[in-house]
């Protein structure tokens, strides 16, 4: 009898078992690893995606992006669109109706007035925040009732969801940071490192640079999620070594942002402990040509227009020349493996505006390349090189130091020199080459050389913002203190008046038809020349199920639904 | 010695005020942002208001002074507030604050220094208990082949950076084996047997690696000190007077072999407060090692300027410590 009973009893603990999966907290702990540590959990003040990323687990948005670019309510009830008068005829206001009954991790209400706030706290004077891109052109944020917030802006908008959609305006509660806007708010070190939230975890414990514990969020507003009971989020040393600690040792569930050598992430994943995933957003790594003319000799007036335009670059077949020499496919394989792909334009995705008319260089064509530049009038000189009216094309190639760029810049020269055109190479650490030192000459934005490679890409689905980038009044010089993003000087009205069309347009296949024909003038016109769309790469152990990897949104975005087998 | 300790005292105080300046002047003079790390669609713009609520568009000179301010004043007495749990003035006082972090740069520094004393202080510990007997039989059998031995293994830990002993020790003993674990949580709380095991196991690599460092260079010192003092008339003379073996090398040797080994141990003690960098880094021990890379990297520099500064203290104080030491322990010596 009393065997017969323990083997009920583990029968139906058995059957069970699969019930209790979907219930919150049963799949035990969840392991994270962040090489770069989070310093901070208030993504407004924060100094990196380690840190939103980190906080996207506990701060909300009213929107998101789902992992194929889509916008999704989160807080709300729906997308507000003109159609469902949400947005208003003129386009000028945006009206958010909050989900009801969602509530703090402390129990009380989410209410219009944290929204209302949360906008207040980002666009306070000397609060340096860093979401404030998400609140240009806005006017106010008020409460119309405790569950409805509207969104006044200066002039109209056709993409209205800036603020509070996506991982960078996450909603903060009042109550908790009421005291802590404009200058006061890095001194609330309690408040910025222990958010309170309406997201699937909150804070047991936050070491700076180093570890965060976290548990389940008991008023979170689905009562079978989150999954995990705890969390941990661990930061600190090498991707290869969080690389390692995913596929190879198997002590952490997950793993962010693993660009390493190809070869050796394949080698590592075959330890069979765990999955490497990619996914491709909006990153495209670029060669930007100055048109201007960076001769030391110009002294101040170095890389800007009043230097004058560059000796070589400005010639439409030498910059056509150069993007045909240029083998992508092989440096998507050499130095990207799963996580690259060859691209010829600069907005890469989403689909519909992606423009197919640039697709000549993604087959290298060397003999074609030289003989554009044998009719353009560029013959070799004695030395090889090709020259003209004693022009030689000796092209200083600068970027950041980092082993894929290194490798990526070597082929290009070994290339280039086939096709006559001598290179020297230069690598800046990141931190200056992206820093925005004024007194450094090393600075992307100073771009003292004829060519320099980064990697650009867009926050969301929408490009607007993005392609006013190469907009006249965006080109960096001494008078804006090199505070702009038109690193190729390149400055065409034409273009501005598109762009100009494009702020102005709301339908989106309209939108779409613009973006792509802006997106061809800056090809066409040569001011960059695109290599890789690149994607990201995290990895996961095998057991860890509902990963949906966003390159639109943080990556933690759907952490409520990762579930354990 | 009283005169001479209060004088050396004195003479610290102008150059740890010439060594702060330096350093502040270093790390304005270095290329670097804090803005550096923010994903590239925040616009220039708004990384500017970022700079600016840092207060990185202030003179350097009235920077330095606010950090002299709030280093040498606010700090200490913020630190005397805690301890006695009194109250100056309305409290309300501007502490030295990490750019990243936003907190003070002091809590972060007391968060961190228990880690690195145990791990780094625990690796110099064991480093030395290996490194004298080695260091003693080596020089009492001088070319033998413990000698030998011992000299190739000290050539080893000396020569070979602990950046490649650590990953190789992952490799075999994480990845391979499965013994250790590769990335040290510092979040284990030692309440029972089970999780002082765990914490001895990921304690096991970071102190073998440094400790290895450690032993490789003291044993070096230890057997030239033996050899130094084998070779003297007093030891003669006690093995003359027909004392053991062992009292005169135990003893007689030894003790006087320790006086110049005291002084690089002492001299070497502030490398553990200021923790093991590399080391640290590759087993991911959230010590202050690792808090000055992370600083670095972010360009923080109210964070990296501190801890510097402080490292700075205490090698000056140490400086101090040893010569005293060796003063005391060397009759011959003497500073007045």
């Amino acid at each position: 009898m009393k065997y017969r009973s323990i083997l009920m009893a583990a029968a139906l603990a058995m059957a069970a078992a699969p019930a209790a999966q979907a219930g919150r907290g049963d799949a035990g702990n969840l392991n994270i690893i962040y090489w770069q540590a989070a310093s901070i959990l208030n993504p407004y003040l924060s100094g990196g995606t380690k840190d939103i990323d980190a906080s996207a687990l506990i701060l909300e948005p009213l929107a998101r992006y789902d992992e194929n670019g889509n916008m999704v309510p989160w807080l709300v009830e729906e997308i507000p669109t003109v159609a469902n008068g949400g947005v208003s005829e003129d386009l000028t206001t945006i009206t958010w109706k909050i989900k009801p009954g969602i509530k703090w991790s402390d129990g009380t209400e989410l209410t219009a007035d944290d929204v209302v706030f949360t906008a207040n706290y980002c666009m306070a004077p000397d609060g340096g925040c860093q979401g404030l891109a998400a609140f240009a052109d806005v006017a106010k944020v008020e409460a119309l009732d405790p569950l409805t917030v509207k969104i006044t802006f200066d002039k109209p908008k056709p993409f209205p969801y800036g603020p509070f959609v996506g991982a960078t305006t996450p909603i903060i509660q009042r109550a908790q940071f009421e005291n802590c806007v404009g200058a006061r708010a890095p001194e609330c070190t309690e408040q910025n490192f222990n958010p309170i939230g309406t997201g699937p975890f909150r804070v047991v414990e936050f070491r700076a640079n180093d570890v965060i514990t976290m548990e389940a969020n008991p008023n979170f507003r689905d009562p079978d999620k989150p999954h995990f009971a705890t969390l941990t989020f661990k930061g600190g040393g090498d991707a290869a070594a969080a690389a390692r600690a995913v596929l190879e040792t198997g002590e952490f569930d997950y793993a962010w942002n693993l660009q390493i050598d190809p070869a050796i992430l394949s080698q590592m994943a075959q330890g069979g402990k765990g999955t490497v995933i990619s996914a491709f957003g909006t990153a495209v790594e670029r060669l930007m040509v100055n048109l201007t003319n960076p001769d030391p000799a110009l002294g101040e007036k170095r890389s800007t227009l009043e230097g004058g335009p560059h000796p070589f670059l400005t010639d439409p077949a030498v910059r056509r020349a150069l993007s045909l020499a240029i083998d992508r496919n092989l440096l998507a394989e050499v130095g990207y493996g799963a996580a690259g792909q060859a691209t010829c334009n600069v907005v890469p995705a989403p689909a519909i505006y992606v423009s197919t008319a640039n697709d000549e260089c993604l087959v290298q064509d060397i003999a074609k390349a030289n003989a554009i530049l044998d009719e353009a009038g560029w013959m070799p000189g004695p030395d090889g090189i090709r020259q003209k009216d004693g022009v030689r094309l000796s092209i200083l190639y600068q970027t950041s130091t980092n082993a894929v760029r290194q490798d990526t810049q070597a082929l290009i020269k070994q290339w280039w020199s086939e096709i006559g055109v001598e290179t020297e190479l230069k690598n800046i650490d990141a931190a200056v080459f992206f820093g925005g030192d004024q007194s450094s000459p090393d600075t992307f934005q100073k771009f003292y050389a004829d060519i320099e490679m980064y990697t650009n890409l867009f926050d969301g689905t929408d490009p607007e913002t993005y392609m006013k980038s190469w907009t006249c009044e965006e080109i960096p010089s001494p008078a804006n203190n090199w505070l702009g993003s038109n690193m190729p000087r390149y400055c065409n009205p034409e273009y501005d008046a598109l762009w100009a069309k494009l702020a102005a347009t709301g339908p989106l296949e309209e939108r779409a038809e613009i973006v792509k024909q802006l997106n061809d003038m800056l090809m066409q016109d040569g001011a960059m020349i695109p290599l890789i769309h690149r994607g990201r790469v995290s990895a996961h152990a095998n057991s860890l199920t509902g990963i949906k990897l966003n390159t639109w949104d943080s990556e933690m975005w759907n952490v409520a639904d990762w579930d354990r087998q | 010695m009283l005169n001479y300790t209060i004088r050396r005292l004195m003479f610290t105080v102008p150059v740890l005020l010439f060594i702060s300046f330096i350093i502040f002047l270093l790390l304005d003079l270095a290329p670097n942002d804090p803005t550096g790390n923010l994903p590239m669609t925040i616009p220039p713009e708004v990384r500017q208001q970022i700079r600016e609520s840092l207060g990185l568009d202030q003179p350097i000179w009235v920077r330095y002074l606010l950090w002299c301010k709030q280093f040498f004043i606010n700090e200490p007495l913020n630190i005397i507030e805690q301890w006695f749990g009194i109250q100056i003035g309305d409290g309300d006082r501007l502490r030295v604050r990490s750019w990243a972090t936003r907190s003070p740069v002091v809590d972060l520094i007391v968060e961190r220094m228990p880690q690195t004393l145990w791990v780094v202080g625990m690796s110099y510990v064991v480093g030395i208990i290996i490194a004298i007997p080695i260091g003693v039989i080596s020089a009492y059998r001088q070319y033998s082949w413990f000698d030998q031995a011992g000299t190739f293994i000290s050539m080893v830990g000396f020569s070979v950076p602990t950046f490649f002993t650590g990953v190789l020790m992952i490799v075999v003993f994480s990845v391979w084996l499965g013994w250790f674990p590769s990335i040290y949580d510092t979040t284990l709380v030692v309440e029972d047997w089970s999780s002082f095991v765990q914490q001895v196991r990921q304690m096991a690599m970071p102190v073998f690696v440094l400790a290895l460092f450690n032993a490789a260079q003291i044993s070096r010192f230890m057997r030239a000190s033996m050899l130094d003092n084998l070779n003297q008339d007093y030891v003669r003379t006690a093995r003359a007077k027909g004392l053991k073996e062992k009292t005169v090398l135990l003893v007689h040797v030894l003790r006087n072999s320790l006086i110049p080994v005291v002084t690089v141990i002492a001299l070497n003690v502030p490398q553990v407060f200021g923790g093991a960098i590399i080391t640290e880094q590759v087993f991911k021990v959230n010590g202050l090692g690792q808090l000055l890379i992370i600083g670095i990297q972010g360009a923080d520099i109210p964070l990296v300027q501190t801890l510097t500064f402080i490292f700075a203290v205490l090698i000056v104080l140490f400086n101090l410590i040893a010569d005293i030491l060796y003063g005391i322990l060397d009759p011959r010596i003497r500073y007045d």
